[in-house]
């Protein structure tokens, strides 16, 4: 019975996340043939140039850094806290906001503009309502 | 075309209401307005009705039916926290266009307790906590921290912004609260998310506003130039794109177009305004604010709040209503509340907070999404 509901594995957070099959998971970026600016998730026209049908699909890189950050403390019932809220610009263009973690959040430890890779790991056991799990993205400081 | 006149204005004293209905809120300061003008909604030739939480539930119309159906047109209109000053600016555009003589603009909001924004919705799994975090304190934490990221801002100079708006809340009776929070009190308060602390968020409060707006004839006709208050400027604007706006809601982009638009549009420079009322849902937003009015220039806002220049009887005081951060922040109002307190100082009627001569000032809300309204207005005589 299980079997109508479930899907064959975890989905992805975000239609910009891509799950490949045997591949690594990469976040997708749409970039306008006419203006070059690059938006996350799949459209039609862009929105700085007013271009019409001009997006083609981009593989986003893995590293960046840290624009800026907030560090939450109070948030919905359930959901835990401290978490770092991050605004990262990646390497190549893109801009994208997520969970810093494997950091203190503390701002004494967190470096505006310090480099940080996107890793791909469970939504913190996080399920919609027919039980499916979901691989989400997150950041954390990048490695050497 | 005519100038455009503020004959009459009124807040209520913002609080928690939520015994009454929303059209009930609005009535009470919609019938200040007429007696600050000695009209009546008989007067009235529209009406535009500001409300975010209701925005389908004709609350203008059911505002009528409480106290006076006079088969007027009635426009509801919904921008974020632009609402209640698009509402005065398109009855302002009315009577710009000449259609009419004398409108009612009236904002209104009756708000739950608790976090705005972070809902997200969609497909599949809760993302606030997972992709970051779309709660407002956070997304104005993060507007701020581009700001310390430029030029070294502090927590410090954040939470004095805080202090400041507090402590003049306690000159206004209208305020929902009327409390001095001192800095370490401020910095100490519980954390939101950092940097901004209990104390640096907006109250979410009920609350109404409303202004009875006429054109110069009708203005001299029925004899109210002698408390006037003339529109110099009203300008509105939408977000242009921005490079990270996809996950970084740009206030600094919508509000430099509107300054810019609204000075010229008003033949004044910044340094001619005697107040400002802007939009510190978050003691962060203040100082982007102050370069993006151009109060001060670019990496400055930390030395004016330093050096207490937006402080009533600084150079340019801010907020001397106490701000969203203490009169209180009922989304749909706010636009025309602000209004509101930068006339009654032009009116010279401010009492124990009163700017001293004032004679300019400027009106400023964000609606994220965005929107962002500008006024500026002068005293008459």
């Amino acid at each position: 019975m299980a079997d109508d509901t479930q899907a064959s594995g975890p989905l992805p957070v975000v239609d910009f996340l891509k799950l490949p099959e045997g591949g690594d998971p990469y976040l997708e970026g749409h970039v306008c043939s006419s203006c070059s600016a690059i938006f996350l998730g799949a459209r039609r026209h862009c929105s700085k140039c007013g271009a019409r049908d001009s997006l083609a699909p981009k593989r986003l890189e893995n590293r960046g850094t840290l624009y800026v950050y907030s560090i939450v403390h109070r948030s919905f019932p359930g959901i835990e806290t401290p978490y770092i809220s991050a605004i990262v610009d990646l390497e190549g263009g893109g801009t994208v906001k997520g969970n810093l973690i494997g950091i203190d959040p503390d701002p004494e430890k967190l470096t505006m503009g310090m480099p940080v890779e996107v890793v791909y790991k469970d939504a913190l056991g996080r399920k919609d309502k027919e039980g499916n799990s979901y691989i989400s993205y997150f950041f954390q400081p990048a490695a050497g | 075309m005519s100038d455009v006149y503020v004959v009459g204005i009124d807040m209520i004293k913002f609080g928690r209401f939520p015994e009454r209905s929303v059209p009930e809120i609005a009535a009470e300061s919609a019938l200040g307005a007429l007696d600050d003008a000695g009209l009546t909604i008989q007067d009235m030739q529209g009406l535009w009705c500001g409300n975010l939480y209701q925005a389908n539930a004709m609350v203008g119309q059911r505002m009528l039916q409480e106290i006076g159906q006079t088969g007027i047109p009635v426009v509801n209109c919904s921008n974020a926290c632009a609402t209640g000053a698009t509402a005065f600016r398109d009855a302002w555009l009315a009577i710009k266009a000449g259609v009419y003589d004398v409108v009612l603009a009236v904002g209104v909001e009756q708000m739950g307790r608790g976090l705005l924004g972070g809902g997200g919705g969609g497909k599949g799994i809760p993302k606030e906590g997972l992709l970051g975090s779309g709660l407002m304190p956070a997304v104005f934490a993060e507007a701020g921290m581009e700001h310390a990221r430029k030029y070294g801002t502090t927590f410090e100079q954040f939470a004095k912004v805080s202090v400041k708006n507090h402590h003049h809340s306690t000159l206004n009776p209208k305020a929902m609260y009327q409390k001095e929070t001192p800095l370490d009190e401020v910095m100490n308060a519980e954390m939101i998310a950092y940097p901004n602390t209990k104390l640096m968020c907006s109250v979410n409060v009920d609350g109404s506003a409303a202004a009875v707006l006429a054109s110069e004839a009708k203005v001299k006709e029925l004899g109210l130039m002698g408390r006037a208050v003339r529109v110099k400027a009203s300008v509105l604007t939408s977000d242009p794109w921005q490079e990270r706006d996809l996950v970084m809601p740009d206030v600094n982009t919508c509000t430099r177009l509107a300054a810019q638009a609204a000075y010229e549009m008003a033949g004044v420079g910044p340094d001619d305004i005697d107040l400002v009322e802007l939009h510190d849902c978050f003691a962060t937003a203040e100082i982007l604010h102050y370069e993006n009015l151009g109060l001060c220039a670019d990496g400055e806002a930390g030395k004016l709040i330093d050096e207490g220049q937006t402080a009533l009887g600084g150079r340019v005081p801010v907020n001397v209503s106490g701000g969203l951060l203490s009169k209180g922040h009922p989304l749909g109002a706010t636009g025309i509340a602000n209004i509101f307190e930068v006339s009654t100082h032009l009116r010279g009627e401010a009492g124990k907070r009163q700017v001293e001569g004032a004679r300019l000032g400027l009106t400023h809300v964000i609606g994220l999404g965005s929107a962002c309204a500008i006024h500026v207005l002068e005293k008459v005589g």
